[in-house]
């Protein structure tokens, strides 16, 4: 079971994301988007969308750095002290991320306007995330040092799915709710290229924009490249 | 010297009669698709007035156009050095306006009209918000919502272009005997510096090289919003339905194939006027960097005479081609806002340097009916064609609306106007006597033939006279079948969006 659920799925979600993604990207440009309602209503998004994505953010960040540098992650907690406060940061911001996506939820079953553009899979984007975020903080809090076993048992699997050479054995051992949530993580990367979630992929842009210049131009005589009009920023 | 061209509108006000056909010429072209059936790329509001969206000149709200930060030019909306703050506020825009400060589109319930089943009271058709299907208790806010001084003082007190008005000027808006409107017709402005393309996270907004014609890629677009906030115009409108934000498109098939716009095209007044400039785009950031009585004096400067054969050089050089340089040298851009100096722009103090120009209107002389002539207004007696400080329209909320608050650009625009005024009337009735019309002409630095030509063109001009549009050589096949115009009517460029499987909208 646990090959099947963590030694194929995982081939499985990343394949249908790539593939997903190059297949939306070519057939309907036009759909990518982050499908902001700030417009319709925003005193409510205030206290969701703040919270939930500075929080969401930091932790992903926080699980894709440690990916790459597990050894640092195990050392930093080598010493009690600096494995609280770790912990700690990271409990604080899983329950600002999840009083964010509260907020969120409600906003958008609660107000007409922007019920009126959620679509079902804007529903089940809210699903995914809330159990990801439900079983993140569980395993936070019911089993101890989380940040410690994720990097010893967790990130090792993630790397022989990386190499090809899938040892489900790392994480056989693991809590249920922990599995969910990794489980979990694959659904969403299933997801990634079929629902608003492609607003995540989208960040190219932004980051492009810190080096860009403030103008634009684009000649169809000249080429279909964009030229940048003057060099200040 | 980087030689390009403009496309640029002019708009006479003194002509302008609010009719709005331009608007719903507009709006039938463009933009009669769900998620957009509350922008108004063209819009006219009265002046004073709050406009649509409420407030859109009250930049210390939406914190739209540039600002001076020490020698550096810097998106008001930063607020702080470095674009980061941008990005920062990339989840939740505090500046950001919401469909309540246009309005809630509605509809009415028709059907209610036909169906209802017979009774004692009459059937009424309730409103229905296009956004959520639901009836609506009432309407409170529409495109134009203030027309014609409605609402007053309420909205027109709150018009931010009257500050600096004394509280006697102010009595424009309370007093009946001094009350005073005039329309104020907007469309994007086509900025040299556009805040809109500056502020894009994702790249989607450009400026067009050949007719700087400012548009957004709807393919690239991923609905960050900050085009809306960083314009100081509003002209950029969120979609709410695609999640894309759209804007004023100048009419660009139409104006590639050298047809007017649709907007200036309809206009019953004929108030609007279309050409070519030729400008340096190398002094772009310098001339957004001027000081605020100096800067619609830089944004002429930037405009280059199309008849001086170095520019023609320069022009020919960066590919700009012989049938548009003959249109920019028979421009009534250039003649209105350069020869002529009678056309201003709109709030260049927000340092976009905004390509769309209007004659500031005239308005009758404030007067009291004096007892000992009879109770009458003997024009004979008052300076009645030339006193422009007497105007009903006080000079400063002109200025504080079409040149940064210099005072002098304004009564210069409309002393010429006047000036050509009497010069007709020797003409036609030969009351002035010659002596008077050399006068207000030299005063002013018109000569005859200059006089002769503004009457023409801002009174009788054809429409060949009034939209000097060259044809722009794409010599790209048209994607959209002839066939199929009709059902694209109002959405090329758009798309509604496409049914994906499961029926879905993304
Ligand atoms: S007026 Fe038009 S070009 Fe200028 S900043 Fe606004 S949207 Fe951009
Ligand atoms: S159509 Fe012309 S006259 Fe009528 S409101 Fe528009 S600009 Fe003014």
């Amino acid at each position: 079971m646990d090959n099947i659920l963590f030694g194929a799925v995982p081939y499985i979600a990343i394949t249908i994301a790539i593939l997903g993604s190059i297949w939306r990207y070519n057939s309907n440009r036009f759909s990518w988007s982050s499908q902001s309602s700030q417009f319709l209503e925003n005193k409510t998004l205030f206290f969701g969308s703040f919270p939930w994505h500075y929080g969401i953010i930091l932790i992903l960040l926080a699980h894709i750095v440690v990916i790459f540098v597990p050894s640092l992650m195990l050392k930093w907690n080598g010493s009690p002290g600096r494995l609280y406060a770790f912990e700690l940061i990271g409990l604080a911001l899983g329950f600002l991320a999840l009083f964010g996506l509260l907020t969120l939820i409600y906003r958008r079953l609660s107000n007409t306007r922007v019920r009126a553009v959620t679509s079902s899979w804007d529903v089940l984007v809210l699903i995914i995330l809330i159990i990801q975020v439900v079983t993140g903080l569980g395993n936070a809090i019911l089993y101890k040092w989380g940040s410690n076993w994720y990097a010893a048992s967790a990130v090792p699997w993630i790397w022989s799915i990386i190499t090809l050479s899938p040892k489900t054995a790392y994480i056989a051992n693991l809590p249920l709710i922990t599995k969910i949530h990794i489980f979990n993580a694959m659904v969403f990367i299933t997801f990634l290229p079929f629902t608003r979630f492609v607003h995540f992929l989208a960040i190219v842009g932004p980051l492009k924009y810190l080096f860009r210049s403030y103008q634009m131009v684009r000649w169809y005589s000249r080429s279909a490249k964009t030229e940048n009009l003057r060099q200040y920023k | 010297m980087d030689v390009r061209a403009q496309l640029s509108m002019q708009f006479n006000l003194d002509k302008c009669i609010g009719c709005h056909t331009c608007s719903v010429s507009c709006k039938n072209v463009w933009t009669t698709r769900q998620g957009a059936e509350y922008m108004w790329w063209n819009n006219v509001e009265t002046k004073p007035g709050c406009g649509y969206p409420l407030t859109w000149e009250d930049q210390d709200r939406y914190r739209g156009g540039w600002e001076l930060s020490g020698s550096s030019l810097r998106l008001k909306l930063l607020k702080g050095p470095g674009k980061l703050r941008t990005l920062a506020n990339i989840f939740f825009q505090p500046n950001l306006p919401t469909i309540d400060d246009y309005y809630e589109p509605f509809t009415f319930d028709y059907d209610a009209l036909f169906n209802a089943p017979a009774g004692d009271d009459q059937p009424v058709a309730r409103p229905k918000s296009l956004i959520t299907g639901e009836f609506m208790d009432k309407i409170v806010l529409g495109p134009n919502w203030d027309d014609d001084m409605g609402g007053s003082p309420l909205y027109a007190s709150n018009d931010p272009n009257l500050k600096g008005l004394s509280s006697s000027q102010k009595e424009l808006l309370t007093k009946f005997h001094k009350l005073f409107y005039f329309y104020f017709p907007r469309i994007c402005n086509h900025c040299l510096n556009p805040g809109c393309v500056a502020s894009c996270p994702s790249g989607a907004l450009y400026k067009r090289g050949e007719d700087g014609i400012v548009l957004i890629d709807q393919d690239t677009c991923r609905a960050w919003r900050f085009c809306v906030s960083a314009c100081p115009f509003k002209k950029p409108y969120y979609n709410w339905d695609t999640g894309k934000s759209e804007k004023c498109i100048f009419c660009y098939p139409r104006t590639e194939t050298s047809q007017a716009n649709a907007c200036a095209h309809a206009c019953t007044g004929r108030i609007r006027t279309v050409g070519v400039l030729l400008y340096d785009a190398d002094r772009i950031e310098e001339t957004a960097k001027n000081p605020d009585d100096r800067i619609v004096e830089a944004m002429r400067e930037i405009i280059l005479d199309p008849n001086d054969p170095k520019v023609i050089e320069a022009a020919t050089k960066n590919g700009i081609e012989e049938n548009w340089i003959k249109a920019a040298q028979n421009s009534p851009a250039y003649n209105l806002f350069k020869k002529w100096r009678i056309a201003l722009p709109n709030h260049p103090e927000f340092r976009t340097v905004p390509m769309n120009f209007y004659i500031p209107p005239l308005s009758p002389i404030l007067h009291q009916a004096k007892s000992d002539q009879g109770g009458t207004f003997d024009p004979e007696t008052t300076d009645f064609f030339t006193d422009v400080d007497r105007m009903r329209i006080p000079v400063k909320f002109l200025a504080n609306l079409l040149s940064a608050g210099n005072e002098g650009l304004v009564t210069e625009s409309l002393k010429k106007q006047m000036a050509v005024r009497i010069y007709v009337r020797q003409q036609r009735v030969g009351d002035m006597g010659e002596a008077k019309v050399k006068a207000a002409l030299s005063d002013v630095g018109l000569t005859e033939t200059d006089a002769e030509d503004i009457y023409r063109l801002v009174t009788l001009g054809t429409f060949e006279e009034r939209f000097v549009i060259p044809t722009t050589h794409r010599e790209i096949k048209s994607t959209t079948d002839p066939r199929t115009m009709y059902e694209k009517r109002g959405i090329v460029g758009f798309g509604t969006k496409k049914k994906e499987f499961i029926g879905r909208q993304w």
